[in-house]
Order: C-alpha cells, then structure tokens, then sequence
C-alpha cells in the first residue's frame, strides 16, 4: 500500500492546561484525493487544522499525524511547511507593512537551499500565473499581506498562497465562508487546479454548495471532537437535507458507519 | 608608538605617552594625541591650537564651556549616571596612518562577525571600527566631487570646511543651534570636531545624495561631530550620514550637533541610521530652520548605542513651511532609545507631520518624547503626530511623551499611539508558510518598519533589515 497519505491516528488535543478538544480523530486522506470535512459549529474542525500545522497553543496528548508516514509531532510548523502540509486559515491573520510578493517569496526560497533562490523572473511568472487562475488584479501581489483586506480577499489569498507553494497536502478551512458565488467559483476553481496525482486536500466546510464545485472523493463529519462518520458525496448532500441531529442519531442506531 | 608627525610648542606634553606609560596606564599605543581626561579650558585651548583655529573660534569654544558648567546635565529624560565627564577624554587625534583608538584586536568579537555578515570591505570595517584612518571611497565619489564642485556646491568636512570657507561658516554657524540652548548643545559647541559642511547655491538641485560615507574617516564618526548645511533658496540636497554597520566606539559618549538652514522655498532631507556599539551615551541636537515654502525632512534611524536621546526638530519659520520627521529605534536588551520630534510652527499655513516606529526587546526601552508647539498666528497650521510601539516581550517597555502647546485657534493637530505585542497568532501563520521563527518574526518587525524604511535609499534599506535579521536572531525563546 502506497505511503504518499495525510494520516491522523487517534488524535487527543487541548489548549494547554484545558480539556481536551479532540478526542480521538482518525482520519486519512490519501495523495490524489480531496475529503470534505464537515461538522457543526464548535465540534473542532479549525482544532484539528491548527493542530495538524502546529499551533503552539495547542498541546498534543495523545495520538499521531503522519505525512507520507512520517510523523510530525517533532516538527516545528515551518517544518511541517516544508515536508508538504498547508493550511488555508478560517481566519488570516494580516501582516501590515510585508507585501504578498515579498512574503511568497521568502516562503518559496524557505523550501530551497540557501544557495538556489528562486530567481526573480521565475518568481513572478510563477506569482502572475496564480493571480491569474484566481481572476485577480495584478496589483494585488504588492499589497501587504490581508492588510485592509475584504473577507473574501483573504480567502483568495490563501488560495493564492496555496497555488504558488505547492504543497502535497493542504487543509482549507471554511475557505468557501463569506465568498459570493463568483468569488466560490474561483476558489473552486484554484483548488481545483492544484488538484493531481500529488496532491490531497481536506476541505472544512459548512456548506454543500462548494461541494457541488469541489467534488470531494470522501465526506466525514465530526462532531465532539471526533469523527463520527464518513462516506462518499451523497452524505454531504443528505446532510445538508436532514441535519446533524439526524447523523448524530443514525450514528447511535448504527444505520451510519461509525 | 607613532611618531608625531607635526611639531606643536607643547608637543611633548601633549603626547604625553611616556610619561602616562610610565604610570601604567592601559593605553592602546596608536594614539598621537589625546587630551586629558575632563573638560577644562586647557584641553579646549589644545584642542584649538592643534587645529590651527581662528581666534573667534577658540573663544567662541571657551563661552560655550562656561554655558555649559554653568547650565549643568539636564535631569530629565533616561538615566544616564553611567557618565562621568572627569572621566572622559575630550579629543583624541586619530593618528594619520592608523586611525584612531583601537587596535582591531580590541574590538569586540560580536562586532566585527557583524560586519562580516554584512559583508562589508575590510577597509570599511576598520573605520567604522575606529582602526583605519580612511575608507578609500569609490572612484564614484570623484566624479561625483568634480560635478558638484562644478555646481557650486560644498561638501567638506567640518574642519575642512571652517579652513576653506571662513566667512560663510562664521555667518551660520551656531545661528540654528546655540551653545546656549542646552547642556549637550554647549559641550559639543566647547569640543566639536568633524562632521560636515554643506552648502548648496541657489537654485541648485542636487540629485545625488551627499553621503557622509563617502567622507568616511576617523574623524568624521568622532565623538563631538558638527554638521552645518546649508540650503538657499530654491535649492535641493539629501544628505546621508553614517551607515547602518555598528560603529564601534571605545569611548562612551557622543554628542553631535546638526543645524540645517533650509531658505525659501528650498528642500532638505537628512537621513541617518545610527548603530553604535551597546556602551555608548549617544546625545545629539539635530535642527532645521525652515523658512518660506521650504520643506524639511528628517529620517532618523537609532539601533545601537547604551542610551540615545535624539528630538530632530523643525523650526517652520515662514508661511508655508513644512517639516517631517520619520524615526526609528530599536531598543535591544540593556539600551533605551529616547527619541522623538519637536515642531515648531511659527508662520501661517505651516504643516508637519512625525511618523515614529519603536520597537523593544528584552530588557530595553523605547520612550517617544515629542513637542508641537503651535504659536499664536500661526494660522491654519497643521500637525500630525503617529507614534508606535512595538514590544517583542514581556520584558521590554515603551513609554509616549507627547507635548503638544496651542496658541493658535486655526490649527489642527492630530496624535495617535499604538502600542503592540509581536503578535503570536501572525507568527504562527507566517511559520506555517515555512518561514522559521526567527525569520517570521524578522518579517513582523520588518514590515512593522515598512512606513518609514521605504523612505529609505534602497541600499540602507537592504542593510536595515539584514540589521534587524541579526537583531532578532537571539529572540527565539
Ligand atoms: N484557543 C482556544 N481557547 C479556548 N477554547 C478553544 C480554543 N480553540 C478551540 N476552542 C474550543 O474548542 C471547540 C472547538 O473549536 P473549533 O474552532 O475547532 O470548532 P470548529 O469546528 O472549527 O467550529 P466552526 O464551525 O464554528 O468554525 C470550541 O468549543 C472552541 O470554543
Ligand atoms: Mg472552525
């Protein structure tokens, strides 16, 4: 069996000296596939991306995370940044006074050694030809980073972020939240361009409707800090049409797989 | 020991390096001269006749120590018991072919890894570090020379400058900073050495800035420098002082004097990055005469030194005038940057603005003081003040002092200050891009800096943020 997977095994994490967030999350998404993620407000979503890429408030009390089945646990965020693993935040942070061209490039020369940056043409090729697959202004590489910045902009940035850094695994989290329709086609769309054989996303969301752009290969929806269950597309439909009351109950009964 | 290569009558006392050997005491051997430890009329009549200075000057030199015993050290602002004057040499003549005080084998190690992650020329090094008497400047410089000198335009150094242009020295100088107008204006008036001297004609515009560096010697980072500029009518110069490599000092306390006359209509920009090394008590008067329509600029950069007290000023003295100031302090472990503004509107329709960044680590301070003083008559006269505080600690502390005084109905005056932690939320998201800690939080400072740095020339700014890199590189908890 192939290596090349994100692999979460029984996860157990809380905000330092607190309870625990996650319970015990199993989840795996292979290279080549993109698994939705869903759940109700406050089940843990945004903790398990956060902790996946490192967050130090977070503290780890049990459990693994495995990139291409080596562990991360020791690896410091910028670490695991660089072994693959990329996170669309639910909420950018704004960076005043760092452009996005300036950021993007010392992220890209991070990935490389000291002596091969990234040179300056095949930068901004690069950096242009991802503001273009977002539909975007040109000019946006020379704002600084979420400054000012709408709720959506954000988002397209971090979809931006994503396609110039390449990574083998990204998790987006509620990246489709406060987009307008064309704004989700976009977004959409940029995943959709990164997708490959190299390729696997976790994609946290609230809502069916960017499934219908981003059609996962796999839905689990989680609740209390675990994933209760999980199956193919049709589940986030008939989520949506039902509720979590109603997963939750066929979860019990065992009419759902557990 | 050297030789002396120039006979003065008291030559052999002045030397005096026998007779101190004798006693032990623990003098690098390159120096030439040095005067007695304190200020004392004698040191500044040496001082005086070994520069070979007119009379209106050593008398003028002897007034300002008299102003200055009388006035006694403020007693506000930082602390700064760690100075004691009968302990300090007032002049010390860089020895022609050595430089000055030290031997490269006395600087500090942290120092000069410094400059070689700077990548500076080990010439330069060796001036900034005090060893090396002269950094052979570019052949850049001498065309540069020739075009300027064409031009009409002066820039010499002080002393130079006081030789070959007597007359229009004597007309400005001390016009903008009189000895009498505080304690550290009036010991620099008494021992002033170095700096440089600046004249542009009317209606000259000088597109190249005039680059203290290029005139790099010993003396010119000496301990009491004096810089005169200026600016008539019409006319356009930006002038550079220092660059962003530490300087190395072995002597601990520095007091320049800038005076900058900027006529009608005229615009003026001095920028500055000081980094002296951590012993240093860096206390500069910096001030501008701004008449009619002129503009103003000060940038003012302050990241080494033990304690730095620095308010560029802005006298807008005609309508119209405008005045800015952008600074800059870093407050590493151990250090407090004192550092601020001071605006004075005088005429109608005169505007300013202050921008200041400071950011503290460790166990350092950064304090804003600022004065705009708004006169009565002074209408329409506009003034903003943005003062912010970055700390990177819990242990760092900043501090505002914001005096504002208005006479006049019309004006409009606005202040804002910030003060912010480094933010562990944008540290976090920076590393999860794959930025380490310390470079993310390198970016922060960075782009924290942006508003005034850009103001920058490109190559200092390049180097200001190599600096802060370094700065921060032991920030990492
Ligand atoms: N830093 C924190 N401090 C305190 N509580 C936290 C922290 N992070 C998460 N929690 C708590 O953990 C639970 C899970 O939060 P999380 O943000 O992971 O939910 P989510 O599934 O992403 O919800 P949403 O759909 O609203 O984004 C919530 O009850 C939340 O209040
Ligand atoms: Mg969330």
């Amino acid at each position: 069996m192939s290596e090349n997977r994100l692999e979460i095994r029984n996860l157990h994490a809380r905000i330092a000296g607190g309870v625990d967030i996650l319970k015990g999350v199993d989840l795996t998404v292979p290279a080549g596939e993109v698994h939705a993620l869903m759940g109700q407000n406050g089940s843990g979503k945004s903790t398990l991306a956060k902790v996946m890429a490192g967050d130090p408030a977070y503290e780890i009390t049990d459990g693994d995370i495995l990139i291409d089945g080596e562990s991360v646990l020791e690896m410091e965020p910028d670490e695991r940044a660089r072994a693959g693993l990329y996170l669309a935040f639910q909420y950018p942070v704004e960076v005043p006074g760092v452009s996005i061209a300036n950021f993007l490039r010392l992220a890209l020369n991070a990935r490389r050694d000291e002596d091969d940056e990234i040179g300056v043409m095949e930068f901004y090729t690069k950096l242009q030809g991802a503001v273009k697959e977002l539909d975007w202004d040109e000019s946006i590489i020379e704002r600084n980073l979420h400054e000012g910045f709408s709720g959506g902009e954000k988002k397209r940035s971090e979809i931006l972020q994503l396609l110039v850094l390449e990574p083998k695994y990204a998790i987006l989290d509620e990246t489709d939240s406060g987009l307008d329709v064309d704004a989700l086609k976009v977004v959409a769309h940029g995943v959709n361009a990164a997708r490959g054989d190299a390729f696997g996303a976790l994609v946290i969301t609230h809502y069916q409707r960017l499934l219908n752009y981003i059609v996962p290969d796999r839905v689990h929806v989680m609740a209390e800090g675990r994933v209760i269950t999980s199956g193919d597309k049709e589940l986030a439909m008939e989520l949506d049409d039902k509720g979590y009351d109603w997963i939750k109950n066929e979860v019990a009964s065992g009419a759902a797989p557990a | 020991m050297a030789d002396a290569p120039m006979q003065h009558p008291d030559a052999d006392k002045l030397v005096g390096m026998e007779h101190e050997k004798q006693y032990d005491f623990q003098l690098p051997e390159e120096y030439f001269y040095k005067s007695e430890k304190g200020l004392t009329p004698e040191v500044i009549e040496k001082i005086s006749a070994f520069k070979g200075e007119p009379q209106w000057m050593l008398d003028f030199r002897l007034k300002s120590l008299e102003i200055a015993m009388k006035k006694g050290a403020p007693t506000w602002g930082p602390d700064l018991s760690g100075l004691d004057f009968d302990d300090i040499y007032f002049y010390v003549r860089p020895n022609e072919e050595q430089g000055t005080t030290n031997s490269w084998d006395d600087i500090p190690e942290e120092v000069r890894a410094t400059y070689q992650r700077l990548g500076i020329p080990e010439a330069e090094q060796k001036v900034l570090a005090g060893v090396g008497a002269q950094y052979e400047s570019e052949m850049v410089y001498h065309s540069l020379k020739e075009e300027w000198e064409k031009q009409g335009v002066i820039f010499l150094d002080t002393d130079t400058g006081l030789q070959e242009h007597e007359e229009l020295f004597k007309e400005y100088f001390a016009t903008v900073v009189p000895p009498n107008d505080n304690y550290y204006a009036a010991v620099n008036s008494a021992v002033w050495s170095g700096g440089s001297f600046v004249y542009v004609p009317k209606g000259v515009e000088v597109d190249v800035p005039l680059q203290a560096y290029f005139l790099l010697n010993a003396q010119n980072i000496g301990q009491f420098e004096r810089t005169l500029i200026i600016v008539e009518e019409g006319a356009k110069a930006h002038y550079i002082e220092g660059c962003t490599a530490p300087t190395y000092a072995s002597d601990s306390f520095h007091s320049g004097v800038i005076e900058i006359i900027a006529k009608d209509n005229a615009n003026v920009r001095y920028s500055t990055i000081q980094n002296w090394s951590h012993n240093v008590y860096n206390l500069v008067t910096q001030r501008a005469l701004v008449h009619s329509g002129a503009s103003m600029g000060w940038l003012d950069g302050n990241l080494g030194s033990k304690v730095t007290m620095k308010y560029p000023s802005c006298y807008l003295l005609g309508p119209g005038a405008h005045g800015e100031v952008l600074s800059i302090a870093f407050a590493g472990d151990g250090q407090h940057q004192d550092a601020g503004a001071k605006v004075i509107h005088a005429a109608p329709n005169t505007s300013s603005s202050v921008v200041s960044k400071s950011i503290s680590k460790g166990e350092g301070t950064s304090s804003y003081r600022g004065l705009v003083q708004i006169h009565e008559g002074a209408e329409n006269a506009k003034s903003n003040v943005e003062c912010d505080a970055l700390l990177l600690d819990d242990t760092s502390k900043t501090n505002t002092y914001p005096y504002i005084e208005i006479d006049e109905k019309s004006a409009h005056v606005g202040h804002e200050a910030t003060v912010s932690k480094l933010n562990e939320e944008q540290i976090f998201y920076l590393m999860s891009r794959g930025l380490a800690e310390d470079e993310a939080m390198a970016l922060i400072v960075r782009g924290f800096l942006e508003p005034v740095a850009k103001e920058l020339p490109l190559e200092y700014a390049v180097e200001l943020n190599r600096l802060i890199e370094l700065e921060m590189e032991g920030s990492v908890g």
